[in-house]
């Protein structure tokens, strides 16, 4: 049984990935999403390409139900509410027309999504028009204003939590650009006004109010008409944020998922450049592996959490050892003893942050030069007034000079030295692809590097090169086997998928696991196009021969051969002896302990199980197997 | 054990050329022995000079010649005399000839070990090479070298050439520097070992590898392009990170007289009831339990391996793309390599023809990778070409891992146009930048690259390693201050920024940085630094700071009896040393000590519990939580001791608590541990 599994106390100093992976999430977001459900967003659709084409309602259900799996993965304290407006039916504390809040059991309205309440958003369609209805709000003729009742609900659901401690935004689905437009004269104003006021004052306790505009395909949403006002854009503001003219389902989406993303700050970073001069940045992480949520003891008879509790004792006494001071290190025949503070002294550089050493041709970046995830930083202005222009200054410059700049972090846990790449901005139809600023690559130090070419080639025959009709043929085959619009993220990670599904099904009592399509895997009909085949073929003709399966068959190096062979030699040894026991009657009268560590071994060898570990280990292991 | 000892054979030329790189020499030298008494202490070493005055080996004895080549240490297991040998290495007064030197390293090690030996047979040559080998009898020069690198070879020796040239030598005869590099070249192609020009002392210290990896491969198998051409390659780590030693805590619970003692510590683990504080859960109670949003999910591991995500041990193609479509920023982890299987020749042609076609087309090649049968996930990765320049080294592919559409976060950004004029650099201040950038150059043409990784070593170990040396000899001594050597990887090289004098001139004054008077005083972090240098009496490059209401004028030296919390916080502050952060913090510690010991009826206690939250704001700030939690452990102990318990009760009174992980990422206190710290009701003494 191991000591701490859940590694829930490993030391950190221990762990410099710790400080990369943690980002400092002082602030939780509660958000609202206000959905518009009039007839309009079920009316217009746009072209998916190849599969029938969707509403503008189901666009933004899909996006809403995709950001709550991510929140659900990255294990958020966030909490959401989804709220309908221009409904038939109404739900809400205020008992206000058109406006219904959607909500599943065991949860408040503002609440951490659930599993139920996330398989519920996702077939909601299937229900909506008899349960909830859709139907225009504003109408001549009535006073009703829905999309008022709408942010007076949303202002009121976020009631919760105070301003300082959590973000509080409501985002707003719609696709009508003029929601007044069927009101006439004096109550047109009226209403508008209201509506405004509204806004404001929701703005004034701290609410974001932001819009996730759908565009019909042949015409912009135009924001001028009445949510520029809501918004407060002005001037520039307006002009940067035209929601492009949705082409594509799949850039509308994107478009609305990098709106709903907001950011969050790793921490702010001085960078000091030359003789006194500092800037100030602030660090994004862009990119880190997301894991599968950590595991937390239960109690198995109760299922209820547990906590670990742990204690140092000191091994020669058993007495209880409290905040120990020293650490040791045997050397030669001593241990030599460190305080905590020495410690902090040697892993202490710099005072600065970020050290500005000089800069080098991008060419001196090499592939192999990566040890971790990059950093993305960005200026601020926000403490030192004047970082933003000679951050852009020389981001222009070493873009144009095609330079990188070196710099060494010394940050406590790992002092690095660092490339700092200029990256321009890239734009799509989906959106911003790559953002301006810099990507602080964290280098290696030269114990980190690691010479294995060398390794194999102790032999006096120099290993041949390929010859350009080889290299030809390899061309003609890279040529056929292009993906086109790869891009970097396009894959799932199918292991935390499947993680996630079986705790869906598992929370939601399900009988069934639900299949997780594995995006990675190859596409095998592309590559069983004749084109590819023969290519594939030409190239193997001119490496191998017509000794291709030969090749194959005689394994490279002897010595490779012999270890596998004794290794199975071993095996099934070990099985033909493990059946000499009755493993299970052993078991049962606790006579395993009788048993050799040997003997043992010949158990776990038959069933594929390791072999490390005393015998107490090695016992617990085959009672595990059997399910004892 | 015996079957991983190494043998290693250090030749170093001690010629007067060489007398100035020499103290690095002993630095790297002895830092290597360092390394193998703690990790590798079967190896053995042997330390041969060349360029000494005297003469002393073997091979003078039985054939004569080899003159000026000094066996300063024959071969043995490694030992404290070696580091201390190492440390003080003799100043010679001839000029060198490595070639001697070689032979009779070879000689050392045959006589030693002869043919049949399993473990390395390393000879390591730290040379100048600027002075001519002697002639042969007969043949040529390049001759008589290739016969001792085919000599090498069959014996399965390896050598590693470091020359040693630039500001850590003097002037010398290009065409003979010429010549050795060439001699010296045939040995490291045919047997397959490294030479390396370094030209300043910091790419010396990272030049010799110290420590000792015994490379794994990862995977060893077939790379698919498709179900019907595979090739068999073996994958390896390129990179991966030297980690600092993880130091074991120590017990001093043990009395001094008991000489068996270990002075180690165990860790002990209770499960109790979230619920129920009371209760204690035996461990095979407990059941696996996952996150779900709010609610927490059981699973027994046996259900859990039926149902999780188990991928074919498999590396298969999905396809190639352009270069530029894989941005450099994406690669997420430590870095593989891919080697065609040795000795294959059919896989080192196909894996040779791919990645020179990917070179010519600026392609690479997106690879799905499961390493081992049963591994938790697939990796999904590019594939550069990394066509080799050495004859003897086949061609070999580079391998980055590329991030899953989760692990990417679309946060959007305002592009830079967008901008207000006044944010925007005008165009004197872009030439200012443009000049800047070219004339801060790290890898001038013509000049050897400064700080490549591959030959940068990492400061930190090189600091701690040397100081457990120092320590083992003296256990008072402080921490010395950062090295010469090392300051070159820290800090910008002052001589570069003494030549661009103008340029940064310019830069200075075209651009100003001035605080946001808007935001509070303390919630500035900013930070000027003063390069050490300027110190010492160089021209005084730094520039006075625009604003200097941040730095204190008057510099605080000690935490003080009247101002104990604004002594602390302006000493903490002060950015002209690191030092003042420890003092600082030891400073503090020392006054909240006195404090609490000297109080009557509790009449400190509100000015020590302030103190106390200085230091800890103070701790979190400069990242030193360890400390923090350690003191206010030893704090609370000695109340107990002193009967002064009413201090603990007035802390836990005022919620006091211990520096968490989340507010600390160095803190080794999860946040139940922090709250509850105060709040035991008895304490558990002995």
């Amino acid at each position: 049984m191991e000591i701490d599994p859940d590694d829930l106390f490993r030391d950190d100093e221990d762990d410099p990935d710790n400080e990369l992976f943690q980002e400092r999430e002082s602030t939780r977001e509660l958000v609202v999403y206000l959905v518009d459900a009039s007839p309009k967003m079920f009316t217009t659709t746009c072209p998916a390409g190849d599969r029938k084409d969707d509403t503008h309602f189901h666009v933004a259900v899909s996006c809403i139900a995709q950001s709550l799996k991510t929140q659900i993965i990255n294990n958020s304290y966030d909490e959401v509410a989804i709220c309908f407006f221009n409904t038939r039916e109404k739900r809400n504390l205020q008992d206000l027309n058109g406006v219904y809040v959607f909500n599943v059991a065991d949860r408040e309205y503002l609440d951490r999504p659930t599993a139920r309440l996330i398989k519920e958003i996702d077939n909601i369609e299937e229900s909506f028009m008899s349960k909830i209805g859709s139907q225009y709000g504003i109408v001549s003729g009535s006073r009703e204003n829905s999309l008022y009742n709408a942010l007076w609900v949303a202002q009121a659901l976020l009631r919760k939590g105070s301003a300082k401690t959590a973000d509080k935004r409501v985002l707003l689905f719609t696709n009508e650009d003029d929601p007044f437009g069927s009101i006439k004269g004096v109550i047109k104003t009226d209403m508008m006004r209201t509506t405004l006021q509204r806004t404001r004052d929701a703005q004034d306790l701290g609410i974001s109010i932001e819009l996730l505009p759908l565009s019909r395909p042949d015409s912009d949403f135009n924001v001028s008409t009445f949510y520029s006002d809501l918004l407060g854009l002005k001037g520039d503001d307006l002009a940067r944020f035209i929601p492009a003219a949705g082409e594509k389902l799949e850039d509308m989406k994107d478009q609305l998922r990098k709106r709903m993303f907001k950011k969050r700050l790793i921490r702010k970073i001085t960078f000091s450049i030359a003789n006194g001069l500092s800037i100030q940045l602030s660090s994004y992480a862009l990119i880190r592996p997301t894991l599968p949520g950590a595991i937390t003891w239960l109690d198995s008879v109760t299922n209820r959490p547990l906590k670990t509790e742990r204690s140092f004792i000191c091994a020669d006494t058993g007495a209880l050892v409290q905040g120990s001071a020293k650490r040791f290190q045997p050397y030669m025949t001593e241990n030599i003893k460190f305080s905590v503070e020495e410690l902090s002294e040697i892993k202490r550089f710099s005072t600065g942050h970020l050290r500005l050493l000089g800069f080098k041709p991008l060419n001196c970046l090499k592939e192999f030069h990566n040890l971790r995830p990059s950093t993305f930083v960005f200026p601020t202005d926000e403490e030192l007034i004047g970082s933003t222009c000679i951050f852009i200054a020389l981001h222009r410059s070493m873009l144009r000079l095609k330079r990188f700049a070196v710099a060494f972090y010394g940050s406590s846990s790992r002092p690095q030295l660092v490339a700092l790449v200029a990256q321009d901005e890239i734009i799509s139809a989906g959106g911003q692809v790559e953002p301006p600023g810099m990507h602080m690559i964290y280098l290696p130090y030269s114990e980190d590097i690691r010479n294995t070419e060398e390794l194999h080639t102790g032999s006096n025959v120099a290993p041949p090169h390929a010859n350009d009709d080889q290299t030809r043929k390899a061309a003609a085959l890279i040529k056929r086997f292009d993906l086109k619009d790869f891009s970097v993220f396009q894959f799932a990670n199918p292991a935390l998928q499947r993680h996630y599904a079986v705790l869906q099904a598992l929370a939601l009592e399900e009988d069934e696991i639900p299949e997780i399509k594995d995006e990675t895997v190859p596409d095998e009909e592309g590559m069983s196009r004749p084109a590819f085949v023969s290519a594939l073929e030409e190239f193997k003709q001119s490496v191998y021969g017509d000794n291709y399966e030969e090749e194959n068959d005689a394994v490279g190096n002897g010595k490779a051969s012999e270890t596998s062979k004794k290794r199975k030699a071993v095996s099934e040894n070990a099985v033909k002896e493990s059946g000499n026991y009755d493993w299970v009657d052993l078991a049962d009268n606790g006579k395993l302990k009788d048993l050799t560590v040997t003997q043992l071994k010949y158990y776990l060898t038959a069933n594929n199980l390791p072999l490390a570990g005393k015998k107490e280990a090695l016992i617990s292991r085959i009672l595990t197997h059997m399910g004892k | 054990m015996a079957r991983n000892k190494d043998a290693m054979v250090l030749l170093i030329d001690v010629s007067p050329s060489m007398h100035k790189a020499l103290p690095v020499i002993e630095k790297v030298c002895s830092m290597l022995a360092e390394k193998k008494l703690i990790y590798s202490k079967y190896d053995e070493v042997a330390v041969i000079l060349f360029g000494t005055e005297e003469t002393e080996n073997e091979l003078t004895k039985e054939v004569g010649g080899y003159e000026h080549v000094v066996v300063l240490q024959n071969i043995k297991v490694v030992d404290g005399q070696l580091v201390e040998t190492l440390q003080q290495l003799p100043r010679g007064t001839r000029d060198g000839d490595f070639l001697d030197a070689i032979i009779v390293g070879m000689d050392m090690l045959i006589k030693k070990y002869g043919e049949t030996y399993k473990g390395k047979k390393r000879l390591c040559l730290l040379t100048n090479a600027q002075f001519p080998i002697k002639y042969p009898l007969e043949g040529t020069k390049e001759d008589q070298v290739s016969t001792i690198a085919e000599h090498m070879n069959t014996h399965g020796m390896r050598m590693e050439s470091i020359v040693v040239r630039g500001s850590l030598t003097g002037e010398a005869n290009k065409s003979v520097m010429d010549e050795n590099d060439n001699l010296l070249g045939i040995f490291s192609r045919k047997t397959c070992a490294k030479l390396v020009h370094v030209e300043s002392p910091t790419s010396l210290l990272g030049a010799l590898r110290t420590r000792k990896i015994s490379p794994v491969t990862i995977f060893r198998g077939d790379l698919e392009l498709s179900p019907k051409m595979k090739i068999k390659v073996w994958v390896y780590k390129k990179t991966s990170e030297e980690k600092f030693p993880t130091l074991k805590k120590y017990s001093d619970k043990a009395p001094p007289t008991d000489k068996f003692a270990t002075h180690e510590v165990k860790v002990d683990f209770e499960y109790k009831s979230v619920e129920d504080p009371s209760k204690v859960v035996p461990p095979d109670q407990r059941i696996k339990g996952y996150r779900y949003g709010p609610q927490v999910i059981p699973i027994s591991s046996a259900e859990w391996d039926a149902v999780k995500f188990k991928p074919e041990k498999s590396v298969k193609l999905l396809g190639f793309s352009d270069a530029k479509n894989i941005m450099r920023h994406y690669y997420m982890k430590d870095v593989n390599v891919f080697i065609p299987e040795p000795g294959n020749t059919r896989a080192i042609l196909a894996v040779s023809a791919l990645a020179r076609a990917m070179q010519d087309m600026n392609k690479v090649a997106i690879l799905r990778c499961v390493w081992r049968q049963g591994q938790g996930n697939v990796v999904v990765g590019v594939l550069t070409p990394n066509v080799s320049d050495n004859d003897n080294i086949p061609d070999s592919f580079y391998f980055n891992v590329l991030p899953f559409a989760e692990d990417v976060r679309e946060f959007q950004f305002p592009s830079f146009d967008n901008f207000p004029a006044s944010w925007q650099p005008n165009e004197q201040q872009q030439e200012a930048a443009d000049d800047f950038v070219r004339m801060f150059d790290l890898a001038p043409p013509g000049k050897e690259e400064a700080l490549p990784p591959g030959l940068t070593p990492n400061p930190v170990l090189e600091r701690f390693y040397r100081h457990l040396e120092l320590k083992s000899r003296h256990p008072d001594a402080a921490v010395p201050p950062l090295d010469e050597t090392l300051r070159m990887i820290t800090e910008p090289d002052k001589e570069l920024l003494s030549q661009n004098r103008s340029v940064l001139d310019v830069f200075h004054s075209r651009f100003e940085v001035k605080e946001n008077p808007r935001l509070k005083k303390s919630s500035r972090r900013f930070l000027r630094d003063k390069p050490s240098g300027s110190n010492e009496g160089h021209a005084d490059i730094s520039d006075e700071p625009n604003s200097s209401e941040y730095t204190s004028a008057v510099k605080v030296e000690k935490v003080g009896d009247a101002t104990p919390v604004q002594d602390f916080e302006a000493m903490i502050n002060r950015r002209d040393s690191p030092r003042w952060v420890g003092k600082a913090i030891k400073d503090m510690k020392n006054k909240i000590h006195d404090l609490v010991e000297d109080s009557y009826e509790g009449d400190n206690y509100p000015k020590a519990l302030e103190c106390l939250i200085a230091l800890r704001k103070g701790c979190i700030l400069e990242q030193e939580p360890k400390q923090f939690n350690d003191f206010l452990h030893t704090l609370c102990i000695f109340c107990e001791e002193k009967a002064l318990s009413s201090f603990c009760e007035f802390l836990a009174s005022k919620e006091l608590t211990l520096i968490s992980k989340t507010e600390a990422i160095d803190s080794e206190v999860t946040d139940d541990e922090a709250r509850n710290f105060l709040v035991k009701s008895e304490p558990k003494m002995e």
